[in-house]
Formats: structure tokens, sequence, C-alpha cells
């Protein structure tokens, strides 16, 4: 059914009788033609563009869980693409383009809010970078800007420009960044997936997978074989606990990011904003509450939670940036487990078995990227070649010295 | 008198009457009140409004579970938004608004929404505003964002101060009910060393609102009894207004102490609130059991409130939230409101029992109809309750006058601490509730209510328990002892969660206004786990996480799946238990005092001379000296640099890093850490040094000295002054331990300067006791010296180009230096340059710093390559030969000027060739860092050139897009070495 | 996190600065290994879900780096040893 504000209206005056469900929950058939592991917003991306622009038919997507239960489901819900290397910048403007037209192309109001980004500078040598930066996406076709102090503080006036540790000297912006509803994208995706004929498969964990002669037959689940043509894996957080079915080792560690919300509070910040002198991200959800977050806890960990000093360095930051948010509360933390590959940058990939291919290693990018990543591995998957803006995506680059390390920490996931 | 409401009892102090004001208007009340206690007190009961439908509310709760009376506490900055009146400790002078109303809180425009609620069923959003696509950020979005929210925050800096502490224990007890109380006796009577935190101003818990005898005495007595007892002990410390907010890992908790909220202000040198990390052997969660409602239509009225709650305000607060009530219950717990009510003095009309076989008034029930099987289906009144409809168990319906309906739907275990790791609760019939699960943080156990046991001797009997068993684990002894006498009375529940078929609108989570109708749609479109559910309908994510509604939500979704409760599953919570400020969880590191500042040992001596600062990392240092007339910056690094090259120049340079390498194997330690070689270095020299990572790019550089066959010092880079330490250990303890190497970082041991420019030596010459002549203290010498008898050690390196040494003596002697190389250079024309004129210096030369050391970059990048040696095993050189990194047509350093001189250049820009069109795939490169060379008079730059080597003479675009317009400036591609690229100033 | 420092008794892991799985110290030898085997010892993981051995390091403390041996799926520490003392095990003596 297509959603819309008149049907909207039509609805509330015949009592909601007339919605749908927004999914079937099919039992899995024995068979299909492509399996993609992983129901996060990556994985519903892949199997929706799979269906509407690849042509492909006999396409299932196993969740061990609930649909969008994947770092989709637990973000800080920023869009940007405000990169700087020749390997990731045409990838995430890709991305931001497809989700400038994803609403009205999967009927689905995600909430996609362009209200702009911007990166804070403190010292001329991230004003440099941020040059180089900001030149390197307009190369790309991207926008960007730089902001001196008084610009920056037209925008947002509370910021510390007068009494900080590290003064504010000005910022880059991108005006197409902003924001976009997380679970909503999920769900435009799953909806669109399922009307095309994708069966999702909710409750399904994938506990094996069934390897002859070097290539994929299928995979055991909590609900019996399933055999596959194709299998494509998409559950960045457990990267490493899925592909060691197939026997294969990642350049990936898993580490637990914790983001926050406050409680509701009148407009207050418009758009997003990082803090150049700390780990600090933060925005102001269309609810009401601020959405923040800073560095990863730092240390492997599959448990979804992290602990104190990465709390308080995250407030640490966001008072020394706003001072006027010292009476706002925290509402909720919570924490979702990163794919940190070994040089910040994803893989989008095949693997050593044939046709089993990978995504993943997304780092703190993952939810920027859903519609090019999804775009990407459903290209690779339908095409067995990868788009041309995921080329450097690729396991062996590491190998071949070819690494994607925008901030140049090196082979060291927690640093990225 | 205006306290119409108040009744006789109660743990309020009387003998003292406190002013408050609430939207402008006085009201009156007592020591010991809550906002919403002395509010209702007032006959007040309108509080706020809700999130969604702005429909008005007053308090459903009197505890920290309130999702209805939110309002702005304070004033100017010191307004706390979003603040539950009905734990705001009344103090004298105090100013509440309502929040999230427009204008006024009875008269609120955006009330329009509950007429129009239909529209805005669950979800409605998702399937709306999509046309235009423009629209959303223009029109529909901006529409939303203002109507949403609930109150504001001030703009301004929050003007008091929060601190941080520690603090440990064998035994932390959250929660000082009947069951904490009783755990911290046993433990504290045992000698175990215990902390007693309580969210609460007055310990005693439910004992506090309720009528029970504890030991033959009013249960607030035997509470006040156990806190004076645990207060005498010394190994106990009781933290009241104390919230355990979180469980971390390995025994530590996160609790919120509110030094001050119950003051106008804090007292002098005195913080808002502090946050404890409270590090505890073993924890006991005792937070006791949160009331739930039932949901009917229109069930959300002020005046409609849980029925503990309404008993609560009756017992520890003396107030009436009404003149006649009636109570809606499906368990015997409800009965007691009506029987306390009754006592306290107030009407009670009717108690609706939704039980069709509740047991013969158990407990009794004077002279009040107990109407059983019936059950509440509507209610009415615009801004504050004035009848129910009930139906009764033969399907007659009658209406009841009454302004206050006390609601029971059971309680809840307040579960939520443990599980914070993970752990899910786990349903229990007998009580109709989740109890907590297993797995729960280590070292934790619930008892008394968190843990299911509802009756005050489960609570004390479950507390004691508890803390036995955590004596016998800490091989503390101590024995059972008698349990004071207290009620036992059975849970006699029948769930019940909603009345009616969910066609009316009856609220869940009331603060966002989710209704059963929503829980119904959520079903129909296929939302039917707990958590699409609660993402779906926005149910539990209001500022009290579903605490009285997340379990009614489940239950009505399992009802329509046909499910159980527990299959239909929990959402797990999260910390915090009650949201904490943020300023609390900063503490002191905001502002000026955000990060430590480390000051360098000239920077007294250059504050004098009224030196410009610039934060480098945690370090100030001197970016420039302004000199009387200058009025641009400009001016005065230009001087600083022809100063420096015309005669000498001083420069504080003892932010590098400085690590002492000693030992047997000290250089073939070396010769693996730095890609080219030390070991052959000779005594007395220095070598400059290039460290890569694993990854074969470049970490860090600087100059090593071999004071000793087994003795050198290292300099880092100042950025990675602590990483390369840290790194230097790792080699040393896990990758070489066979190696005989020690290492000490002496950064802030050694003051260090650097003196370059052609008068350097004759300068130095003045206060170094040694012959530092050519032939005696060449080109790369280093060594001990002595300055007046002072150890020192001077070491003849140059960044500037020019002949330079870098002197160091104890830290402790910087200033005393400083002063004396500027005394004695007073006859050279001496100047101290800054950071600035260091890097214009180091960019005439070529010298690669951090803009060109940006761990994207290899040897071979800088024009290092050869630096590179494959004659041994160094860290980074295996790698550094990858095929993407040893490409021929890769970046490559490479000097870059203006055709025109008088072309401007900017760091950033990137590269092009001339006629080519501004796109990626014609990108070249860019600037690294650009500065003016008064020596050259144009503005020079750096830039990773791809082929560089190749384009040495070619002219090229430097574009900056950034720029409004975009600015291009034609450019000669040349060396790197802009100056003296022989080295002949160096040798002086 | 408290990590059981084998010389100082329990320290807060907040004193600590971590780096990654234990099986860095197994660094090839550069004079005889290539770029293959450097690159499966730098950039490979096996990254697993349950007992992890790690390397941290003591930086606001005594400078020792540890091999610690946690669980990554409920963060419990289940001991720790001298980096050094491992690697010597393991036959990096003289």
């Amino acid at each position: 059914m297509r959603y819309s504000g008149l049907r909207v209206i039509a609805e509330a005056l015949t009592g909601h009788k007339g919605w749908k469900p927004v999914w079937r929950d099919p039992a899995p058939q024995p068979d299909y033609d492509i399996v993609i592991v992983g129901g996060g917003g990556h994985g519903l991306a892949t199997a929706y563009y799979l269906a509407k622009e690849f042509g492909q038919k006999r396409i299932a997507v196993l969740e061990k869980g609930w649909l969008g239960s994947g770092n989709v489901g637990r973000n800080t819900t920023i869009i940007r693409s405000n990169y700087l290397l020749d390997g990731n910048e045409p990838f995430y403007e890709f991305s931001l383009r497809l989700w400038e037209g994803l609403e009205q192309d999967f009927n689905y109001n995600a909430m996609v809010s362009q209200r702009g980004i911007i990166n804070l500078i403190h010292t001329d040598a991230q004003r440099d970078a941020f040059t180089r930066r900001g030149n390197a996406m307009i190369l790309n076709g991207a926008d960007a800007e730089l902001l001196d102090q008084a610009q920056v503080r037209a925008m947002y006036p509370f910021l510390n420009f007068d009494n900080a540790r590290f003064p504010i000297k000005g910022a880059l912006m991108q005006r197409r960044g902003g924001t976009v509803r997380h679970d909503a994208v999920a769900w435009g995706y799953a909806r669109g997936a399922d009307s095309r004929g994708v069966d999702l498969i909710q409750n399904c964990e994938v506990t094996g997978m069934r390897i002859a002669g070097g290539r994929i037959l299928g995979l055991e689940t909590t609900r019996g074989f399933i055999g596959a043509r194709k299998v494509g894996v998409a559950v960045a957080g457990s990267s490493s606990r899925v592909m060691a079915h197939a026997g294969l080792r990642l350049p990936i560690e898993s580490h637990a990011l914790q983001a926050f919300v406050s409680e509701g509070l009148k407009p207050f910040i418009d758009g997003v904003m990082t803090f150049g002198a700390g780990h600090f991200y933060v925005s102001q959800s269309d609810k009401g509450g601020l959405v923040f977050g800073g560095d990863i806890d730092g240390y492997n960990s599959y448990a979804a939670r992290g602990n104190l000093p990465v709390i308080e360095d995250v407030a640490e930051g966001g008072m020394a940036l706003m001072p006027a948010i010292g009476r706002a509360r925290l509402l909720r933390i919570w924490g979702g487990i990163m794919d940190m590959s070994m040089d910040g940058s994803p893989i989008i990939d095949r693997t050593p078995v044939e046709g089993l291919y990978f995504n993943g290693g997304w780092c703190y990018g993952g939810f920027k990227a859903t519609p090019a990543s999804g775009w990407c591995f459903a290209h690779l998957l339908a095409r067995d070649e990868p788009h041309p803006t995921a080329r450097a995506y690729r396991f062996d680059r590491f190998l071949r010295g070819l690494m994607i390390d925008e901030k140049g920490q090196g082979a060291q996931p927690n640093l990225h | 008198m205006t306290q119409t409401h108040r009744l006789a009892g109660g743990q309020i102090d009387r003998s003292r009457t406190l002013r408050f004001s609430f939207d402008g208007l006085p009201y009156l009340g007592h020591p010991g009140d809550t906002l919403a206690s002395a509010l209702l007190a007032n006959g007040v009961r309108l509080m706020g409004r809700s999130f969604k439908y702005h429909r008005p509310r007053g308090p459903l709760s009197a505890g920290s579970e309130e999702p209805n009376a939110l309002v702005e506490l304070r004033g100017g900055a010191r307004r706390e938004p979003n603040t539950r009146a009905t734990v705001v400790e009344l103090f004298d002078g105090l100013e509440a608004a309502s929040q999230n109303r427009w204008p006024s809180l009875r008269l609120d425009a955006l009330a329009i929404n509950d007429r129009l609620s239909s529209f805005f069923a669950a979800g409605f959003y998702y399937k709306t505003f999509m046309w235009p696509a423009a629209f959303w950020e223009k029109v529909y979005e901006p529409l939303i964002r203002h109507a949403a929210g609930l109150g504001s925050l001030s703009g301004a800096e929050d003007p008091d101060s929060y601190d941080k502490g520690f603090r440990h224990c064998d035994l932390l007890v959250i929660g000082a009910g009947p069951a904490g109380l009783m755990a911290a006796l046993t433990a504290g009577r045992a000698g175990a060393r215990v902390i007693l935190a309580d969210e609460d101003f007055r310990m005693g818990g439910r004992l506090n609102a309720e009528t029970f005898a504890v030991g033959g005495m009013a249960g607030a007595d035997w509470a006040a009894a156990a806190v004076a007892e645990l207060g005498a002990l010394p190994n106990v410390r009781l933290m009241t207004r104390t919230t355990v907010f979180g469980a971390f890992d390995d025994g530590i908790f996160g609790a919120l102490e509110r030094v001050s909220d119950h003051l106008p202000e804090p007292l002098p040198g005195r913080p808002r609130q502090t946050l404890w990390r409270i590090y505890a052997r073993r924890a006991i969660l005792a937070a006791g059991a949160t009331e739930r409602p039932i949901a009917f239509e229109n069930n959300d009225r002020p005046g409609i409130m849980l029925a503990g709650s309404l008993r609560a305000y009756a017992n520890r607060w003396g107030v009436a939230a009404g003149s006649r009530v009636a109570i809606f219950t499906n368990n015997a717990d409800g009965l007691r409101s009506a029987i306390d009510l009754q006592a306290a003095g107030v009407e009670v009309a009717a108690v609706i029992d939704a039980r069709p076989d509740a047991p013969p008034d158990a407990p009794p029930l004077p002279g009040i109809r107990h109407l059983r099987g019936a059950e509440v289906i509507d209610s009415a009144g615009r801004l504050g309750l004035r009848a129910v409809t009930l139906r009764h168990a033969n399907g007659r319906t009658e209406v009841l006058r009454v302004d206050a309906l006390g609601v029971s739907g059971g309680w809840n275990p307040n579960v939520n601490i443990t599980s914070h790791h993970g752990s899910r609760p786990v349903w229990d019939p007998a009580i109709a509730a989740f109890v907590p699960g297993a797995g729960g943080p280590r070292g934790l156990v619930a008892a008394g209510a968190a843990a299911g046991a509802l009756s005050t001797h489960g609570a004390l009997a479950g507390g004691q328990a508890a803390a036995l068993a955590v004596l016998g684990d800490l091989g503390l002894g101590a024995r059972a002892e008698a349990l004071p006498e207290a009620e036992d009375a059975p849970v006699s529940i029948v769930p019940k969660w909603h009345v009616g078929d969910g066609r009316g609108r009856a609220w869940i989570d009331q603060q966002n206004d989710v209704t059963v109708k929503d829980v119904v749609l959520a079903h129909q479109e296929n939302f039917t786990s707990a958590e699409h559910l609660k993402r779906y309908t926005t149910l539990g994510m209001a500022t009290d996480q579903g605490k009285t509604g997340n379990v009614i939500g489940l239950a009505v979704m399992a009802e329509l799946t046909g499910r159980t409760i527990a299959e239909t599953g929990t959402t797990v919570y999260r910390p915090p238990y009650t949201p904490v400020a943020l300023g609390a969880l900063a503490g002191r590191s905001r502002g000026p005092e955000f990060k430590p500042v480390r000051r360098t040992p000239s920077h007294v001596w250059a504050a004098e001379q009224g030196a410009v600062f610039v934060e480098v990392g945690m370090w100030l240092r001197t970016q420039w000296v302004p000199r009387p007339g200058e009025t641009h910056w400009r001016e005065s690094v230009d001087r600083e640099v022809l100063a420096t090259r015309r005669s000498v120049g001083i420069c504080d340079v003892t932010t590098l890093g400085k690590i002492d390498i000693q030992g047997t194997d000290a250089g073939a330690f070396l010769d693996r850490i730095y890609c080219n070689t030390f070991s052959t270095l000779p005594i007395g020299k220095c070598r400059y040094g290039l460290m890569l990572r694993e990854d074969g790019m470049v970490f860090d550089d600087g100059t090593t000295a071999r004071m000793g066959e087994h003795e050198f010092v290292m300099t880092t880079t100042t950025a990675n002054a602590v990483t390369v330490f840290r790194h230097l250990e790792y080699c040393r303890q896990v990758l070489w331990p066979e190696m005989d190497v020690q290492i000490i970082s002496t950064t802030e041991a050694w003051a260090q300067f650097s003196v370059a420019g052609p008068n350097a030596r004759r300068l130095l010459a003045r206060i170094v006791d040694q012959d530092i002549s050519d032939a005696a203290f060449p080109y790369m010498a280093a060594g001990e010296v002595t300055i007046g008898g002072l150890r020192a050690r001077l070491f003849r390196i140059s960044f500037s180009g020019e002949e330079g040494y870098e002197i160091a003596v104890p830290a402790r002697y910087g200033d005393a230096l400083i002063r004396r190389l500027m005394a004695e250079g007073r006859d050279f024309d001496a100047v101290v340059y800054g950071t600035e004129a260091l890097g214009v210096m180091r960019v005439e030369k070529g010298h690669v710093a951090g803009n060109e050391i940006n761990g994207q970059s290899s040897a071979l990048n800088m024009g290092l390559g050869r630096m590179v040696s494959r004659k041994k095993d160094a860290i980074g050189v295996v790698l550094s030969q990858r095929e993407g990194m040893v490409d021929p047509g890769g970046y490559r350093l490479v000097g870059v000027r203006p055709v025109d001189p008088a072309g401007r250049l900017v760091a950033g820009s990137h590269l092009l060739e001339q006629g080519a069109a501004a796109v990626i795939a014609n990108d070249l490169g860019w600037l690294t860092s650009k500065v003016f060379s008064p020596h050259l008079g144009s503005d020079i730059a750096l830039a990773y050139l791809r082929g560089g080597e190749g384009r040495i003479g070619q002219r090229l675009r430097a574009v900056n897009l950034l720029a409004r317009p975009a600015t291009e400036t034609l450019v000669e591609i040349t060396s790197p070495h802009f100056l003296d690229p022989e080295g002949e100033r160096l040798r002086g | 996190m408290i990590i059981p420092h084998p010389l100082l008794g329990p320290r807060d892991a907040q004193e600590f600065v971590y780096l990654g799985d234990a099986s860095l110290m197994n660094r090839p030898d550069g004079m005889t290994a290539g770029i293959e085997a450097f690159h499966d010892w730098l950039y490979q993981r096996d990254n697993p879900a349950g007992i992890h051995r790690e390397l941290w390091y003591h930086e606001q403390g005594d400078r020792s780096w540890l091999v610690v041996t946690r669980n990554t799926l409920t963060h419990e520490i289940l001991g720790a040893e001298l980096a050094r003392d491992v690697a010597r095990a393991m036959g990096r003596t003289k």
C-alpha cells in the first residue's frame, strides 16, 4: 500500500482499519538465489536494491533478532559525506545522494533532514587539514564551506567562544549533512523489500555455513538449513563471528561504542556539530533529545555496553563545547558493537569462498553509508563486480599497501 | 491558609513555613514537602502538559518514576527543565514554571492536537510529509521541532560547579527501604564497610509512606531508628539524596549525590551535585518496586494517580490529593490506600476492585463500598478529575463524582540495574511482574521488593538474607538476628492491564501519549516484537523510561498476539536509572579547565614580554612576541625570522619529547626503532632519525644523540612524546625483552632552547664553560657541558637551517637560562622566536612537521626513502615495500612558489594542471604547509604532489574551492629546500 | 574494569592504554619474513566473542605492558601477566 498524507487522513477518519502489516513473517524457503545475512540497515538496503534495481528474485534476509536490530537501531543518526580520501569520498557522496531521494524512492518518511554539519576548528593545522578536505569534497562533487569564527558564532552563539581551553577558530561545514530517523530507515527498506517479494526472516540465526569444493551451498540456521546460490554477509559488529563459519579471519576487531540521548528539550541545536578538540559530536532530534557520542571504549568487546570513563569523557567534551547544557539531563546510554577495521574504512568484497560475499568494517560510519552500502553490495552480488564508488573497499588493500586511512592512525582499529 | 488539602500528620515540619511559587503564583509549604506534595496541599493538581497531545496532567506518582509533573525549576541560568515535581525537595523561595505549553498551562494552544489525535496515531509521521521533498526541512520539520521537546535550557552557562569522587566499600546497598536498611544493619553490625545510598532525602523507602508497624513501632519510626544506628557505626556511610544510576564492570557503580539541590543555590564552595564512582566488592539492589496503573479511557486526568502514591501523599506528607476519592485496583494493596485515606479523614467513595473473587475484605474496608468485579471505564473533568464512570460486574454503569482516583495495577520490582549488563528480567506470574533474571552484574544481588518479595516481612527477610550471603562471601562471620515483626500479606492479584476494547484512548505511556490504540495499531502493522513496539510507538522512551508504562504495553501486545508476556519479551533497561545532569558527568573538566595546561620553562618570561601563546596539544607555546608598534602578527613573525637569520634567535623547544635510552643493547635497539641506522653513530654525535609505524608510514622524527657507548638521548616531536615512549616500552618489553635496554622519559626534566643564527655560537660561548668552537664542537656534535658549573646538554642541530644549537638545563633553571641568554644576547640583537617563525624557517628549509607527518605518508612520500635501510630488521621496513607504497607516481614532497611573487597561497589548496577541470580525476595533490618567507619575499608552501620529483620546474594551479569566490594561483613546483639547499649556513 | 596487575594489585583500567590482541607479540623476523607474513600478523584478527588475550599498558602507573585475559562478552577479567614474562616464556631470551 502506498503511504501519503491523504492516506493518513483517510485512515484517521475511518479508525485506522486499513493499515496493512509493513512486512510479512514468511517461513524460510528451502533455498534462495541470494541470502543476505543480517537484517540491519545494510542487509535490508541490499535486499531492497537487489530486488528493485538489479532485478534479482528469490532473495531472503536472515536476522537473528528483530529487523533493524543491527547498528541501524542504535546510532547517532548522522549523515554526511565530508570525507577526505579518494577511496571514501565518492562512495559517501553517492550515499548522500541516495539519502536525498530515499523517502520518495521507498515511500517512507525517514525524516532525512539536511540541517548541516559543522566540524569545528581549533588550530591552524586543523584549518589546513580541513581546507584540504573541503577542497577534496568539492572536487568530488560534494558541498563544503569553510566558516570563520564569526560565522560559527552567528549559528551557535551558545558555544564556548570566550572562555575555552581550546578556542573555536572556525569550522568546516557541509550543508547537505544532517540526520535521519534511524529506525525508519530499517523499516522503510524492509517494507520496500518485502513488497518486492523478499523474504525477511526474523529470529533466524546463522549457526554454520555449508561449503563444498570452495563454494557456498547454504547456511545452517536456527530455523534449519537454507540453501543459497550466493550469500552476502552484512552483520557489522558480529562480522568475525559469522565469517568464522567459513574459516575466515578478518582485518576487523569488535568494539563497543556508547551513544547518548538527553531528555527532550525545546530546540537548541539546529544541525550537527563535531568538537575538534575532544571526541564529541551532537545533534538534536526532532523529538527534542540531544543525541551525542564520543569515542569507543577502546577494548575489544561484544558486550554492547561501556564504562564510566568514556561516559565522563563525552560529557566533558559536551560541557567544554556548550557550557549551557550542564543542567540538561542524560536520559539514556546505549552501546553498539562496531566493526573496527584496520584502517578505519569498510570492506565490500568477494571472499575466497565462491558465492560468499562480505560487507563490514564500518567503524563509526555505518549508518550514513546505509544506502550506498546496500546499493554497492547489491551491485557486487548481482554482477560480481564492484560498484565504481566502492572499488577501493577490498580485502587485499592491506596486503597491497592501499589502505584508506582517513585518520592516519595505522593498523590499530581502536584508534580509528 | 492556602493549604486547603493539608491533613493532619505526616513527616513534615509544620513549625516552619516555606514560600514558593508555581507559574508565578505564591504558595506555602513545609520542610519535608516535595514540590508536588506542596502543590497538592494547596489544591493545585494541574502541573503539566503531555508531549504530543498537550493533555492536562497532574502527578501520577510520588516518586522518581513520575511521567507527568515535569516543571522548569529555578530561573535564570539555573533553570532546570523537565524536573520531576515529585522529587523536588521544597525550599524557601523555590520558583517553578510549567513547560511545553503556550500561552499558559490552563489554556494551551497546542491542546488542539488532542482534538486531532486520530491524525496523530503511532508512527503517522512515517507515512506522510514526503511531498514535496524540499518541504521537509523548510516546513514540516521546523513545525515538528518547534512543537516537540519538553522544557527549555536557559542558554546560559551553568553557574554551578560539580564534583567527582571515588568511594570504596565491601557492600553497597542501593535503596534504604526495609530491605536495604535490614541489609545495611546486618552487614554493618558484622563490621563490613557499608555504603547505603538512597535517592530520597529521607531514608526509609515505603516505610515512610505506610502505616504498617515494624517491630512494634510505626514503620517510619523503625526506619528512623535503623538509620540512627547505622549512622553511629563508623564502618557505615549513609548517602541520602544519592541515586545509584548505573552498574559498570567489576563492581563499579555510578552514583549522583544531589548535594545542594534542596537549597536555593549551593553554599559557597560547595558543588551542586557530586558524581561518585563507588567501588564495591558486593552490592545489594534494594530499590523496591514501582506501582503501575491500569489503562482505561481518559485515565490521564489530573487527580488520577497511583493508589500507593495517593496514600503516600496522605501518610508521608499529610496531603489529600482529593476531597472525595475512589480506588481502582486489581490487587489487595489497593485496598490499603482506601483504608489509609479513610483513616486520614478523606471520604472514600468506593473501591472498584477488578478482581471478581476478591477475598472478603482483606484487609477489612470499614464502611467503604467494595465493588468486586467492577472496572473504571472512563473519566471526566477537563483540567482535573470530576467523575469516573464505572461498570459493575453485572454490566450496569455508574458515574461516581470523585476528584481523585487511585489506581493500582500491581507493583513492578525495580529490576533496572540488574539488567544494565544485558541480563533480561523474567516473568513471575505469582506477582504478575518481571523479576531480576540470571546473569546480572557480577557481585550484585537484588533483595526485597526489587527481587519480587513485596511484603514488609519479605523485604526485611530478603535484605537480611542477602547481607548474610555477602558476608559469607567476604569471609565476615555474622549470624541471623531475629527479624522485627512486620506484615506479610500475600500479593493477591488478578492481572488487569487495560479496560475496554482498545477503541477509546487509554493511556499507557502518559508522557509520550502512547495509548492502547497505538499498541493495537503497532500490532496491526506487525511491529510486534518488544523493540519494534517501543520504537514505533515511542512507548517507554520518555524521561521516565517507561517505569510505569512498559509492562502494560507489553501485556497489551501479548494479548493481541496470543503470546504470553514472557514470550513477548522485555526491553533491556539501560543506564541511567534516572536522568543525570550532564554537568555532573563532566565535573570540573569544563571551560579553561577542560584539559590540563602545560607551560614551558620560559612561559613566565615570555608572558612578561607580552608573548602570544598558542595551544599545542596540552602545551601553551609562544606563538610570537609582538614588539611595540607592531600591529599585525606578520610584522612580528617576519622580524623574528629575519633577526634569527641575520644574527641569532632563541626558541623554547622544551615541549619536544626527550627520552634517555641506556643499556648494552641501546644501539641495536635504536636500529630496530628507527628505519635508519644508529648503532654506528659515534659517541658525542647526533643524527636525524626517522621512525616508522609497522605499516610503513612515518610515525615520528627527531634527533638522537649518543652520549656514551651505551647511552643515547632521543628527541621526539611535541605531538608524539607520549606515544613514542609507549612504543619504545612496547618494543622493549613485548617484542624484544631479550635486549638490555632501559628507557626513561626526561621531557619534563630538561628545559631546552634552540639557539640559531650566524651569531648563535658567539652567544653560547659567553655562557658555556667549555670550548664550543667549530673544531671542538662541529656540526651534529652532542655532549655534556656546564654553564657556570651547572650541568647542561648541548646539541649542535638545526631545524631553522641556520647554524644552530639546542641547549638543555635542568628544568628549574629554564627561566634563569632564558633570562641569561637574552641578557647576553642584547649585544647581538637576539630575539625570541615563536612557533610561527619556527614554522616559517622549517618550511624555508623543507623540513617535514606535523602537517606532513600526518600518519598517511611514508618516508618515500617525504623524499626520505633512502633513509629506510634494508640491511637490518626495523619497525615498518617490510610493509613499507608494498606495491601501493612504492608507486613511482605516488605523492612526493615538493616546494611550491607562486609564479607571481605577490600571489597568495593557502594551505590545503589542491594542485591541478593548467587548464584541467576542477574534478577529482585531475587532482594532483595539495599544499600541506604554507608560510610567507620574508627571505624570499613571497608565500611558499610544501606540497604532496603525485609524481612530484618529475614535476619540479612545472607550472600548476593551486586552487582553493572553499574561498568565496574560489581562488587559484599559478605556481611553480620547486625543490622543497627553498633556502641554502647545500646547508652551508648550518656548518657556520 | 579493574585489572589485577601482577605487581601492583587491582588497578582501574582507566590507568591503562589498550593495544589489542596479544598475538601482536609474535612479530615475524623482518630479515626473513616477507610482506605476506607481516600482513597476516599485523592486520588479521581472530576477534573472538569470549576469551581474549590482549595487551594493556600501564601508562599512568609502572609502565608495564601486560597480557590480560578477558572475556569480551562479559568483560570479566580472568588474569593478567607481565608481557615481558610471557614473551620470555615464548623463547624471547638472549
